[in-house]
C-alpha cells in the first residue's frame, strides 16, 4: 500500500454516481455526510437534517433501491450507486402515484418529514405490490412525524393504487366544508418546498454559538487574538457587547432574557458567543477550545428548590423568584364543599416537553439597502419584526422578515432563536449570515412544555354534580420569562374543567429557575391541568357510583350556563354533542374490555375518558387579524395572508373561505403567505386563532373585495350578496357572471397600488373579550373549542407496559372548514399527547437527541377514529372556532383513565414510563 | 503516513485495510454509531472505511460455522435463509432502529461498539459465538464472552481488526428467541433484553443458552439456569425453573429509561416468557 491510496480529508476525489436519473459527479473531500454532499454539493434540499444521528429519518433516500439515511453514511459509499431522493421519485408512475395519494389524503402536514415517508414508502412499494398495514408501519418505523400524520400516512400508501386519485374541485361558493388538499401540499411531496435551511446562498457566512454546560455560573470571556490566531476561518466573534439591547422576550413589558449571556448564565445550553465564519471551516474549530473560563454556581433546579427561602435570586425585580401569578376566584369555595357529598383530592406532578418539531431552528438574514430581510421558520413573522427592532434599536420598519415554510413548531417558534444572531451578524459584516441550530442544541436552547406541580380538589353532590373545584399550579417557568405568564393566566381559567362548577378557587404561579425556559407548547399548560381535573372525575363518577361518561354529561358546560369566569356561554358549546356522539363507542369499549379480561390476566385492557375545553385566541387581550385580497392589474386574484401556516393548513383555509367569500374557484387564488413586507398583521399562529381570527378576516376581505368589484363594474352592492353571481375569468377579463351575462373588469382604467393590484378587499377581526378583574371573572375568550376523546389500552400487569389500542375524538370546531385538515389536527394532538402521557419527559443534560428524548413512531399512535361536531360559533368564519390544540388537551387524561381502569392504578404522574407503572403496581400488589 | 492527520481510506481489499490499521485509526463499517457521535464536529483523525471490502460482505456457510462477514447488516441477516438457532438474531434485527438501520448498521460494528444496551451481543452469546480478528500477521478467534470487557470496552487490539463473527453450526433440533423491552415501537434503545438458544436431543433439553443484556456492562449469560434446565423434557415447563437468584450477577444501572431495580425485574419476567415462547416453537 503505498501512502496514494490514503486521501487527506482536506483533499479533492472524484466521486461518480447516479442521482435521480442522472449520472453525476462529486469532486471533494472524500470523507463528508452524503445527506450534506445532495443538499450543499447539488443543492437538491428535498432531503432534510432532523438529527444528523439517524434518529429521525427525515434525510432518508434510496441507495441502490435500499432506504437508509443519508446522514449516517459517506459520499465516499455512494461511488458508483444509484441514489433516489424526493426529487426522483416523479420519474416512476408508482411513485407519482404515491406522491397524489398523499396529497388527496391529507399526509403532509408541516411537511418537513414527507420526504423521509414517501422514500420509506416507495421502499415498501418496491418490496410488496400490495403492503399489508404491519408491513407499511414496519418499512415506515423509522421516520418520525411529530405533527402525528401517520394514520393519514398509512392511509395513502394503502390507497397508493387506486386509479383515481386525482381531486375534484369544490363548485363555487362550496369551498368551505369541502376535504381540499392542501393547497401548498404537492410542494411538500416534490421536495421543493423551501423550509429555513433550505434557500440560504452558497456565499452566505455562517454561525456558530458558544453554549453554556453549565445550569449556573459566571464566565470571563479570555483573550480572542490566540483563538483567532489558532483558527483563522473564524472572521469575527459576536458577544453581548456586540448586541445594540441585549435583551427579548415575548411581553412587551418583560424583556428578561438575553441574546448572549452578559457574565453569568442561567440555563445549560444559554448562548455566551457566536462565531462567524464560512461554514466548512466553522464545523472545524473544536467548540471546546474557546476561551472562556466558568465559575460554577449552586443552581436553583426545581420549584421546590426556587421557592425556598435561601434559593438565589435569578432575577432581581423578583426576589421571590416568582414570574407571575394567575387566578379564578368565583363563589365561596368552602360552601362549595360544604354542599358536596363526595370530595377527592389529589397531587400530580408532570415534567418538561419537548416540542420536537423535525426541523431544527434555522434561516438568514442579509442586507437590502438599509434594511435588513430576515429568512426565517418562525411562528409569528410580525413580532420577530418587533423584538428585532428593540434588539438592534432601530426602526421595525427597517426590518422585513419573510417566513419561509416551517417544518413545524407547536408552540417553540414563537420565541426569537436565530433571529437575533443571523440579524446582527448580517449587519456587522454586511453579508448573508445563517445559522442552522443541530439537534442538541436546538434540544438545550429551545423552551419546553412547563413541568408542573398541581394539588386539586373536586366535590360534588350525592347525584354527582360538581359542587366545588379548587387547584392549585405550580409551574417550572426556567430561566427566562418567554410565555410563562400567558401559562399562569390560561390554566386558572381553565382548571375546573368543561364543567358548570357554582365555586371555583383556582391558582397558578410560575417558578423561575435555573432551566431552559419554558414557554408555549399546544395548550399553554392546560393539558398538564387536564390530567388533574379528570383524574378527580372519574374518582368523583366512582364515589358517585356514575359512569365516568355520564358524569361528565350531566356537568357539561351548556349553552346558558356561567364558565368559572362567570362568562356566560350564549352559544357554541358542544361538549354533550361529543359525549352524545361518543356513547356508543364508549360502552363498544366498556364491553370489548370486560370480554377480554375475563380471559386474560396477564395483559389487562380498559378505558379511559377525557373531557377539555379551550378558550379560542389571547386571554382576555386584543389579538386581531388583518388580511387583504386584492385584484390585479393582469385580473389575477391575490390573497394576502399574514397568518403563517406551520403545518396546521392555515394556508389551505383561509383559501376556502376567501373563495366562498368571494365567490370564486379556490384554484384562482393565488396566495402569499407572512412576508411583513406584503401582508398586513394576522398576529401569531398560536392559541388555535387562525382558523377562528384570521378566517374571520378574510371571510370579511373576501366580502369587501367582492362588494368593491360589484361597485367598480357598476353593478348594485346587493347583487354582490347574491352567491349565483360569480366572479369568473373571460377573454382574460376578471369579472362577475350576473344573470347570464359576463361583466368584465377594464383594470386598466383603475391606478394599481405597489403590489399592482387595482381593487383591495381588507378584513379585520378582534375577537370581544373583556379583561379579568381581580378575583379572574370577565370574558376571557370569544370562543371556546370543546372535545371529548376515550382511549382503550392494553396493560402488561408483570412488565407494567402501556399499549394504547384505539381513540375515539369527539371534537366542537364550530364548523370543520376543511374537515380532511381537522382530522388531522386532531390525530396530531393525540399522538402528542399521548407522547405526554407515555414516554416524553425532557431531562437538561441526558435527553439532547432523539434517541434518547423519546416522542411516538408511526407503532405507538393507535387506529384514531375523529368524530367531528359542528356547534357553531356565530363570531367565527361560517361558525369556525379553532382546533390546533384541543386533540392533545385531553388525550393524555383518557390514557390514565383508561390505565386505572385496567390496572386500578390511579397515576399521578406522567409519563408513565414502565418503571414508574411497575413500581405503582407493586405497591398495589403489597398493600392488597 | 504518520503525517496525515486527518485522513480517509476506503480500501477494496482486506490486506490493504490491515495495512493501514495504527492505534489512532477509527475503523468504520456502517457509520450508524460513528456519525450520531459526531453531530455538529468535524471529523477528525484517522478513518478506516471497510465497507467496500467485498469478502467481508458476506455470509459463508463453513463446515463447522456459520461466517458473517464483519460489514454484513442488519437487513442481511434478515434476507439471509438460515437454521432455527438464528431465529433470536433475526428477530433482534428487525427490532434494530428502523429500516435505514437495519440497512446500514453492521452486526460486527455493534459489537466493537460494546454499548451495554447493545442488541447483538446477548445474542451472540447465545450462539456461543467467536469473533474473528485478523492484523496483517495473524488471525485467531476470541470468544464473544472474552471479547467484550465492559461499558464500550472490547479486548481487541489496534493492530487487528474484526473481519468475521463465527457461529458454530448445532446438530440438534433448536429453536431460539429474542425479547425487546423499550419504551416505544421502533427506534428505541433497550430497557433489557433476553435472548435464547434451546438444542433438544431425544425430547430433552441438550444444551440451554439464555442470556440477558442492557442489565450489566456485558451482557450475561444465565450459567445456573442453563445447567439447571439440561435435560428437561420438552413435554414439561421450562419457565418454572427459573429463580430469581439465576440474575443474582446482574448490575443494571438507573437512568433515563429505567430504573436499576425494574430492570433486574422485568428481567426476570422476560426471561420466564421468553423461555416458555422457546419451547412452544417446538411445537410449531
Amino acid at each position: 500500500m503505498t501512502e496514494t491510496h490514503i486521501q487527506k480529508i482536506s483533499t479533492e476525489v472524484t466521486i461518480n454516481f447516479t442521482l435521480n436519473g442522472t449520472r453525476s459527479q462529486y469532486r471533494g473531500s472524500p470523507f463528508k455526510r452524503l445527506s450534506a454532499v445532495i443538499r450543499d454539493d447539488f443543492r437538491l434540499t428535498g432531503l432534510k437534517i432532523g438529527c444528523d444521528a439517524g434518529d429521525c429519518g427525515a434525510c432518508t433516500i434510496l441507495l441502490d433501491g435500499k432506504q437508509i439515511c443519508s446522514c449516517l453514511t459517506s459520499i465516499s459509499s455512494a461511488d458508483g450507486k444509484t441514489i433516489t431522493t424526493v426529487e426522483g421519485l416523479r420519474l416512476e408512475q408508482t411513485t407519482r402515484k404515491l406522491q397524489q395519494s398523499f396529497a388527496k389524503h391529507g399526509a403532509a402536514q408541516c411537511g418537513i418529514c414527507m420526504p423521509g415517508f414517501l422514500i420509506a414508502g416507495a421502499s415498501v412499494l418496491k418490496k410488496h405490490e400490495k403492503p399489508t398495514k404491519q408491513q407499511i408501519l414496519d418499512e415506515l418505523g423509522g421516520v418520525l412525524c411529530r405533527c402525528g400524520a401517520y394514520q393519514k400516512i398509512i392511509e395513502a400508501i394503502l390507497d397508493a393504487n387506486n386509479p383515481s386519485l386525482e381531486t375534484k374541485e369544490p363548485e363555487i361558493g362550496k369551498a368551505v366544508g369541502f376535504r381540499y388538499p392542501k393547497t401548498d401540499g404537492m410542494t411538500k411531496l416534490t421536495g421543493e418546498e423551501k423550509f429555513g435551511a433550505d434557500s440560504i446562498p452558497a456565499d452566505a457566512l455562517w454561525l456558530r454559538i458558544i453554549r453554556s454546560p453549565h445550569d449556573s455560573a459566571h464566565f470571563e470571556l479570555g483573550d480572542f487574538g490566540p483563538f483567532l490566531k489558532k483558527y483563522p476561518g473564524i472572521q469575527k466573534i459576536m458577544t453581548a457587547a456586540d448586541m445594540p439591547f441585549n435583551r427579548f422576550g415575548v411581553y412587551p413589558h418583560i424583556k428578561d432574557q438575553p441574546v448572549m449571556a452578559e457574565n453569568f448564565v442561567q440555563f445549560k445550553g444559554e448562548a455566551i458567543a457566536a462565531l462567524i465564519g464560512e461554514k466548512e471551516t466553522l464545523l472545524q474549530v473544536p467548540l471546546e477550545d474557546f476561551p472562556v473560563s466558568f465559575q460554577v454556581n449552586v443552581p436553583v433546579l426545581g420549584i421546590e428548590a426556587a421557592k425556598s427561602e435561601t434559593a438565589t435570586v435569578l432575577h432581581r425585580d423578583h426576589a421571590d423568584n416568582v414570574l407571575a401569578r394567575g387566578k379564578v376566584h368565583k363563589k365561596n369555595i368552602e360552601k362549595g364543599f360544604q354542599e358536596s357529598a363526595f370530595i377527592c383530592e389529589e397531587f400530580f406532578q408532570t415534567g418538561f416537553v419537548e416540542h420536537s418539531y423535525i426541523e431544527p431552528e434555522a434561516g438568514w438574514a442579509k442586507i437590502v439597502g438599509e434594511r435588513i430581510e430576515i429568512m426565517v421558520s418562525t411562528q409569528t413573522p410580525v413580532m420577530d419584526k418587533m423584538e428585532l427592532a428593540g434588539v438592534l434599536l432601530c426602526d421595525s420598519e427597517k426590518i422585513r422578515v419573510i417566513p419561509t415554510a416551517c417544518g413545524g413548531g407547536f408552540g417553540g417558534k414563537l420565541d426569537m432563536s436565530v433571529q437575533p444572531f443571523i440579524a446582527r451578524a448580517a449587519q456587522l459584516t454586511g453579508r448573508a449570515v445563517a445559522l442552522v441550530y443541530d439537534r442538541p442544541e436546538s434540544l438545550a436552547s429551545s423552551t419546553k412544555r412547563h413541568a408542573s406541580k398541581i394539588w386539586a380538589k373536586f366535590g360534588c353532590d350525592h347525584n354527582g354534580k360538581l359542587k366545588a373545584s379548587q387547584l392549585f399550579a405550580e409551574f417550572d417557568t426556567g430561566a427566562y420569562a418567554s410565555w410563562g405568564p400567558t401559562v399562569a393566566d390560561r390554566v386558572p381559567v381553565h382548571a375546573s374543567g368543561p364543567y358548570y362548577v357554582p365555586h371555583v378557587k383556582n391558582d397558578s404561579v410560575a417558578y423561575y429557575t435555573n432551566r431552559h425556559p419554558a414557554g408555549a407548547f399546544r395548550g399553554f399548560g392546560v393539558p398538564q391541568s387536564t390530567i388533574a381535573h379528570e383524574s378527580l372525575m372519574d374518582w368523583l363518577a366512582e364515589k358517585a357510583g356514575l359512569d365516568r361518561l355520564e358524569i361528565r354529561y350531566i356537568n357539561a358546560l351548556r349553552e346558558g350556563d356561567a364558565t368559572a369566569t362567570g362568562q356566560v356561554l350564549e352559544n357554541s358549546a358542544g361538549l354533550p354533542q361529543c359525549l352524545d356522539a361518543l356513547r356508543p363507542r364508549w360502552k363498544e369499549f366498556l364491553d370489548e374490555v370486560v370480554c377480554f379480561n375475563r380471559v386474560n390476566t396477564q395483559i389487562k385492557r380498559g378505558a379511559g375518558i377525557g373531557c377539555m375545553w379551550y378558550g379560542v385566541g389571547n386571554t382576555s387581550m386584543s389579538n386581531p387579524s388583518t388580511i387583504r385580497i386584492g385584484i390585479s392589474e393582469a385580473g389575477t386574484i391575490t390573497l394576502y395572508n399574514g397568518a403563517v401556516d406551520i403545518g396546521q393548513g392555515s394556508n389551505t383555509v383561509l383559501t376556502q373561505i376567501a373563495a366562498d367569500a368571494l365567490g370564486i374557484a379556490v384554484s384562482q387564488i393565488h396566495l402569499v403567505m407572512g412576508d411583513t413586507d406584503l401582508t398586513a398583521d394576522a398576529g401569531k399562529t398560536s392559541a388555535s386563532r387562525q382558523t377562528f381570527i384570521s378566517g374571520k378576516a378574510c371571510e370579511l376581505a373576501g366580502k369587501s373585495l367582492r362588494e368593491k368589484l360589484f361597485a367598480a363594474l357598476g353593478l348594485s352592492v346587493t347583487d354582490a350578496g347574491n352567491p349565483l353571481h360569480r366572479i369568473e375569468r373571460e377573454n382574460n377579463l376578471i369579472g362577475v357572471r350576473c344573470n347570464n351575462r359576463f361583466y368584465g373588469l377594464d383594470t386598466s382604467v383603475l391606478e394599481p397600488d405597489s403590489n399592482g393590484d387595482v381593487l383591495i378587499g381588507e378584513g379585520y377581526f378582534d375577537p370581544p373579550t373583556s379583561p379579568l378583574n381581580s378575583e379572574g371573572q370577565g370574558n376571557p375568550y370569544a370562543a371556546y373549542g370543546f372535545a371529548a376523546q376515550i382511549a382503550m389500552v392494553e396493560v402488561d400487569m408483570e412488565l407494567a407496559c402501556v399499549k394504547v389500542l384505539k381513540i375515539a375524538a369527539a371534537h366542537d370546531a364550530g364548523k370543520a372548514i376543511n374537515p380532511m385538515l381537522v382530522e388531522g389536527q386532531i390525530m396530531g394532538g393525540i399522538s402528542q399527547g399521548l407522547g405526554l402521557a407515555l414516554m416524553e419527559e425532557y431531562v437538561s443534560g441526558q435527553t439532547e437527541n432523539l434517541h434518547n428524548y423519546l416522542i411516538p413512531t408511526i407503532g405507538d399512535v393507535p387506529e384514531i377514529e375523529c368524530m367531528i361536531i359542528e356547534s357553531a360559533s356565530p363570531l367565527g368564519p361560517s361558525g369556525a372556532k379553532g382546533v390546533g390544540e384541543p386533540g392533545l388537551i385531553p388525550t393524555a387524561a383518557a390514557i390514565l383513565g383508561a390505565i386505572n381502569h385496567a390496572a386500578g392504578i390511579r397515576l399521578k404522574q406522567v409519563p408513565v414510563l414502565p418503571h414508574r407503572l411497575y413500581h405503582e403496581l407493586r405497591k398495589k400488589k403489597g398493600g392488597s | 503516513m504518520g503525517s496525515i492527520s486527518k485522513s480517509y481510506f476506503r480500501p477494496d481489499n482486506l490486506n490493504s485495510a490491515l495495512e493501514f490499521l495504527t492505534p489512532e485509526v477509527k475503523v468504520l463499517s456502517g457509520g450508524t454509531d460513528f456519525f450520531p457521535e459526531r453531530v455538529g464536529t468535524d471529523f477528525a483523525g484517522k478513518i478506516l472505511d471497510i465497507c467496500s471490502i467485498p469478502e467481508l460482505k458476506e455470509i459463508v456457510e463453513t463446515e463447522k460455522y456459520w461466517k458473517i462477514g464483519a460489514t454484513v447488516t442488519w437487513s442481511d441477516i434478515i434476507q439471509k435463509i438460515l437454521p432455527s438457532y438464528f431465529d433470536g438474531l433475526k428477530l433482534a434485527a428487525r427490532e434494530i432502529g428502523g429500516v435505514q438501520i437495519q440497512n446500514q448498521g453492521t452486526i460486527a460494528g455493534n459489537i466493537c461498539n460494546a454499548s451495554p444496551a447493545a442488541d447483538a451481543p446477548p445474542v451472540l452469546m447465545t450462539l456461543d459465538a467467536m469473533i474473528e480478528v485478523s492484523s496483517s500477521s495473524e488471525t485467531k478467534n476470541i470468544p464473544i464472552s472474552d471479547f467484550i470487557l465492559g461499558n464500550r470496552k472490547t479486548c481487541l487490539d489496534p493492530a487487528h481488526l474484526v473481519t468475521a463473527i463465527l457461529v458454530p453450526k448445532l446438530k440438534n433440533r433448536t429453536a431460539s428467541h429474542f425479547f425487546k423491552l423499550g419504551a416505544r415501537r421502533y427506534l428505541v434503545i433497550s430497557i433489557a433484553m433476553v435472548s435464547t438458544v434451546i438444542e433438544i436431543d431425544q425430547g430433552k433439553i441438550a444444551s440451554a443458552r439464555l442470556s440477558i443484556g442492557a442489565c450489566s456492562p456485558v451482557a450475561k449469560r444465565i450459567s445456573d439456569l442453563e445447567k439447571r434446565l439440561q435435560g428437561s423434557s420438552i413435554e414439561n415447563s421450562w419457565e418454572e425453573q427459573v429463580l430469581p437468584d439465576d440474575l443474582a450477577e446482574l448490575s443494571p444501572i438507573d437512568d433515563i429509561r429505567a430504573d436499576a431495580v425494574y430492570r433486574k425485574e422485568a428481567a426476570l419476567i422476560m426471561l420466564k416468557r421468553t423461555i416458555k415462547e422457546t419451547r412452544m416453537k417446538f411445537f410449531s
